[in-house]
């Protein structure tokens, strides 16, 4: 098996606040492959931000990564130096946020800024990282991308300046893009253009891409596997059409079919009872059990460790052979 | 009959009270972290003690002429050869002891800041509520007055009122008088900031849906400002009264110093300091500086409080 | 337990409960005075709704959809009459809101009228407890008096809504978005409301919990026989909630129709659009080719039909004139029978 572009180990991320230690990510593991885009989907608070942030290297005080690894191609990224990272995150891995308007400064045109980062990380001479910028914008889909080069950010709309930040993400090489809900600011009609601009690219470039939503539809069309989290753990992650339409973790089930469909009328949806626990409570063993349909002894006392069954892995003691029978 | 959704889990505990909820609060943690802001809670909690307790802690009364004795007119403080007990830090050209005088001072000038404050918080809250929520000509009016009086400095409005009450009142006025034209004086001219910080507030707040959920059930425009509004708008409100406690002593203390503030018989800080300043050239220094001492403390403490307080409450500015 | 809120369901749908003939409104979005002085620029309106119609059948639910800026909001603030229209009427119960005739109508029928918000975070003070915030409305309609009565009720509302009486006790900030919803229905319901406008109720909630809220809603009305005009730009919530669907786009209705019909043979292009554009689980790994194009400035619309820059099937008469609003839809393509319902274009 080739190596994959992003290898995440056995990550944890820790918050130090006044009323103690607050573990945000417990155990996250994960990995992706070139040309592949991973969706990470879960609720507020199931930590799939925290997640980017700590691969891109962005977790402030009073935040930590506090075990576990990080691997870009196959080299620990986890334990550089802020200046290292720096260079790593401009070169290497590429970012896309909710909000275009803070990835773009709205004082400069966006061609500048876009050769800036190709000129930065490569040794092109200027007349080339231009004419580079304007091919980025031609690929990302910008009508008249030579005029539109000396644009100011404010001069576009909604989703033609989420192309631009694609467009700023690509224009590196990088390796790895993360993408934080970057279709969550934009009209439905605008989405859909964004998401299937991301996953072409990714393609094209071969360009790994962790795709960080809370929209299920999103991920559907846009994924490969995807990775369901839930209290900072990833609760089961699979191929898309695999745990969309066989989903084993009982959370994963629920929010399956909490989701109401275009396709087909429900009377009632599946609801999952209760909330997402806060950080400062989340229950011992399965972090799921108060709200799950199918707790049994074993769950409010043992952390189920991720399992793998069929063409997915899930963290759920019905799974465990050895442990009482599934249900 | 379906059955409503099924309770959520949530733990049913007792809730917890005021005072737990402000031991616990983030506004606290801060303050024992800050050892400056400790430092300046406690000094400034002394003078307010000093303050108030003056009639009690005072060697005498220094408004009672009954008292003074001319024979200790002008002693040097204790630690000098001519110093005499009681007088710690000497008396004045009438036998006044120095340091009741700072004390009483210091009460007065305490009383006219926290009344003007006071004055000056309930002009500006009232106005800018009125000018944030009716919007309009409303606010043009009164925002454009605010405007306006920010030309000035606040220590000009407040000598104009000082100068054209006398007029009308015909040059003589009661000691009590005197202080309540001060404190109208100060309440003048300090109103801008509040108006201007709560009708932004005001502004912001109006459009919440809380604010439209109270309009749907029929509330009038009062009840919605009294009751809803402004409570969730006095946050930054006591940030600038207690910036503007200090300022208001200073004004007042400048005031007194010009001679159009208190009068001699019931001196303040800052009228001891214009009757002292006239011995600082004969060696007398301790008339004046003592007084100085007190005033520049007192501001001090409370303007470190009030800093404090600003950046505590406001996150954004770490 | 049954709550004394329970009115009597209706038995027969009362036809028009709700009704909203040519609503308009408009914003004034010109420069201060000085700038336009000085600039010779004219004032400068922004039309947030145009010649809005519809009804609302008592008991059913009537959901706007549409994406941002298309007047949804706007239109349910009116309804409500938390914003005067510009021009056109509501008539809620025969009752007209605007109608100054009618003044002590209005008054009597305000407590039947409630809304729900989108941010659960914004809609109650957040420093008043659950308690006093719930029974607000009771004690500003005078609906109970006696405060054993009145806590006795905000228990009854809380336990409605799925949570506990002695919840009522804790301040806001104790709950969760989902939790807060519920809270805000509860207030809804107290004034003994027969008519909720919902605006976004669970866009700012997640699924599971948007799934909750959802389910609360329905059962709320199958017990108490409510209205909804449920505003949404989630066409999937939309069509899970909605008997009927009225599709917004830039400030009009564009096409309005029964839920089924309207998912399974959408008439006007840009419900078309809006259908094929959104993500759905049904369509994992969906190769597809997206709309193109983004909705104009509604300060300055395009001309004639204000779709016509993004619809595959416009023509110079689209260009021209505003289509009129005819058997559900406002299109000159379907008029003509140059487009059927349900997909293809017609063959010329």
């Amino acid at each position: 098996m080739t190596q994959p572009v992003l290898s995440v180990r056995d990550l944890r991320v820790e918050f130090a606040t006044r009323r103690g230690v607050l573990t945000a990510l417990d155990g996250v593991s994960f990995e992706i492959a070139r040309g592949e885009v991973l969706g990470v989907v879960g609720e507020s608070g199931a930590g799939k931000s925290v997640t980017g942030s700590a691969v891109i290297g962005l977790i402030d005080p009073p935040g930590r990564i506090a075990g576990g690894e990080i691997l870009l191609n196959g080299e620990r990224i986890d334990n550089l130096s802020p200046e290292a990272m720096r260079k790593v995150r401009g070169k290497r891995i590429g970012m896309i946020f909710q909000d275009p308007l803070t990835s773009l400064n709205p004082l400069y045109r966006v061609g500048r800024q876009i050769e800036e980062t190709i000129r930065t990380h490569t040794d092109l001479s200027a007349k080339a990282a231009r004419q580079r910028a304007i091919d980025l914008l031609a690929e990302v889909g910008i009508p008249a991308p030579e005029r539109r080069i000396d644009g100011f950010p404010h001069e576009f709309s909604g989703g033609m300046r989420q192309r631009v930040v694609i467009a700023l993400a690509l224009a590196a090489e990088p390796e790895l893009i993360i993408a934080d809900e970057p279709t969550t600011a934009l009209d439905v009609s605008v989405q859909a253009q964004i998401i299937t601009l991301l996953k072409r690219l990714g393609r094209d470039h071969g360009t790994a891409v962790m795709l960080i939503t809370h929209d299920m539809g999103v991920i559907a069309e846009a994924a490969d596997r995807v990775a369901v989290m839930y209290a900072g753990r990833v609760a089961e992650i699979g191929p898309v059409a695999a745990l969309v339409g066989d989903p084993l973790h009982p959370y994963a089930k629920g929010l399956m079919g909490a989701i109401p469909s275009l396709s087909h009328e429900a009377d009632r949806l599946a609801q999952i009872p209760g909330a997402m626990p806060r950080l400062s409570a989340i229950p011992p063993g399965c972090a799921f059990n108060p709200r799950c349909p199918k707790v049994f002894a074993r769950c409010t006392v043992d952390r189920p460790e991720p399992l793998v069954v069929g063409s997915h892995r899930v963290a759920c003691h019905l799974y465990d052979a050895s442990g009482q029978a599934a249900a | 009959m379906a059955s409503p959704a099924p309770a959520p889990a949530l733990i049913v505990e007792a809730p917890p009270s005021r005072l737990a909820r402000f031991l616990d609060s983030d506004l606290l943690a801060n303050f024992r972290r800050s050892k400056l802001a400790i430092a300046a809670f406690l000094a400034t909690v002394l003078f307010i003690a000093l303050a108030l307790l003056a009639p009690v802690i005072s060697p005498q009364n220094p408004y009672d002429p009954a008292q003074l004795e001319l024979i200790n007119a002008s002693l040097p403080p204790l630690w000098y050869a001519d110093g005499q007990a009681p007088f710690l830090i000497g008396t004045d050209d009438q036998g006044r002891d120095v340091l009741s005088a700072v004390f009483y001072g210091m009460r007065l000038s305490l009383l006219v800041g926290v009344l003007g404050v006071l004055l000056s918080g309930f002009i500006g809250i009232g106005l800018g509520l009125i000018a944030g929520y009716a919007g309009g000509w409303v606010d043009t009016i009164i925002m454009r007055v605010a405007d306006v009086q920010l030309t000035f400095p606040a220590i000009l409005i407040a000598l104009i009122v000082d100068g054209v009450a006398k007029a009308v009142a015909g040059g003589h006025m009661e000691a009590n008088a005197q202080i309540a034209l001060i404190v109208v004086a100060i309440g003048l001219s300090f109103w801008v900031q509040y108006a201007r910080t709560v009708r932004g507030s005001v502004m912001v707040e109006k459009n919440k849906d809380y604010v439209q959920a109270g309009r749907l059930i029929g509330l009038s425009a009062p009840v919605i400002l009294t009751r809803h509004i402004l409570p969730n708008v006095t946050g930054p409100v006591f940030v600038i009264a207690t910036i503007n406690l200090a300022l208001a002593i200073i004004t007042e203390a400048t005031l007194s110093f010009l001679g159009t503030g208190l009068p001699e018989t019931m001196p303040s800080l800052g009228t001891l300091i214009r009757t002292g300043n006239r011995f600082l050239f004969s060696g007398e220094w301790w008339i004046v500086a003592f007084p100085g001492f007190a005033l520049a403390g007192l501001v001090l403490a409370i303007n470190l409080l009030g800093d404090w307080l600003r950046d505590a409450l406001n996150p954004k500015l770490q | 337990m049954k709550p004394h809120i329970a009115l009597k369901p209706v038995m027969s749908p009362q036809p028009d409960y709700v009704q909203v003939r040519d609503l308009r409104r408009l914003f004034d979005v010109s420069r201060p005075w000085l700038n336009r002085v000085i600039e010779r620029q004219p004032r400068q309106y922004l039309r947030a709704v145009d010649n809005v119609s519809f009804s609302v059948a008592k008991g059913e639910t009537l959901a706007i959809v549409g994406e941002s800026g298309s007047g949804k909001s706007t239109v349910a603030r009116m309804v409500v009459g938390l914003m005067p229209p510009s021009d056109g009427e509501v008539t809620i119960s025969g009752v007209s809101m605007t109608d100054p005739r009618q003044a002590a109508e209005r008054r009597a029928l305000r407590r039947r009228i409630q809304m729900i918000f989108q941010d659960p975070y914004a809609s109650m003070n957040p420093r008043w407890r659950v308690d006093r915030i719930v029974s607000e409305p009771i004690r500003a309609f005078g609906i109970l008096s006696g405060e054993r009565e009145i806590q006795g009720r905000v228990g009854e509302l809380l336990t409605l809504v799925g949570l506990h009486p002695d919840d009522g006790k804790r301040y806001p900030h104790a709950f969760s978005g989902g939790q807060r919803q519920r809270i805000a229905i509860a207030r809804a319901l107290a004034s003994e409301a027969e008519f909720l406008v919902a605006d976004e109720p669970t866009s700012a909630l997640d699924v599971s919990v948007q799934a909750q809220i959802l389910n609360l809603m329905r059962d709320l009305q199958d017990r108490l026989g409510l209205t909804y005009l449920f505003i949404s730009h989630n066409l999937a919530v939309v069509r899970h909630m909605a008997n009927r669907i009225g599709v917004m786009y830039l400030g009009r209705i564009v096409e309005i129709g029964g839920g089924r019909e309207l998912f399974t043979a959408p008439k006007h292009p840009y419900t078309r659009m809006l259908l094929d554009a959104v993500p759905d689980l049904a369509h994992v790994g969906r190769q597809r080719v997206p709309v193109q194009g983004e909705i104009p400035n509604p300060i300055n619309p395009p001309s004639g039909c204000t779709f016509h820059p993004r619809c595959p099937f416009a023509n110079d008469r689209c260009k021209a004139e505003v289509p009129v609003f005819r058997d559900g839809v406002a299109c000159h393509a379907v008029e003509e029978g140059r487009l059927m319902p349900g997909g293809v274009a017609a063959v010329a």
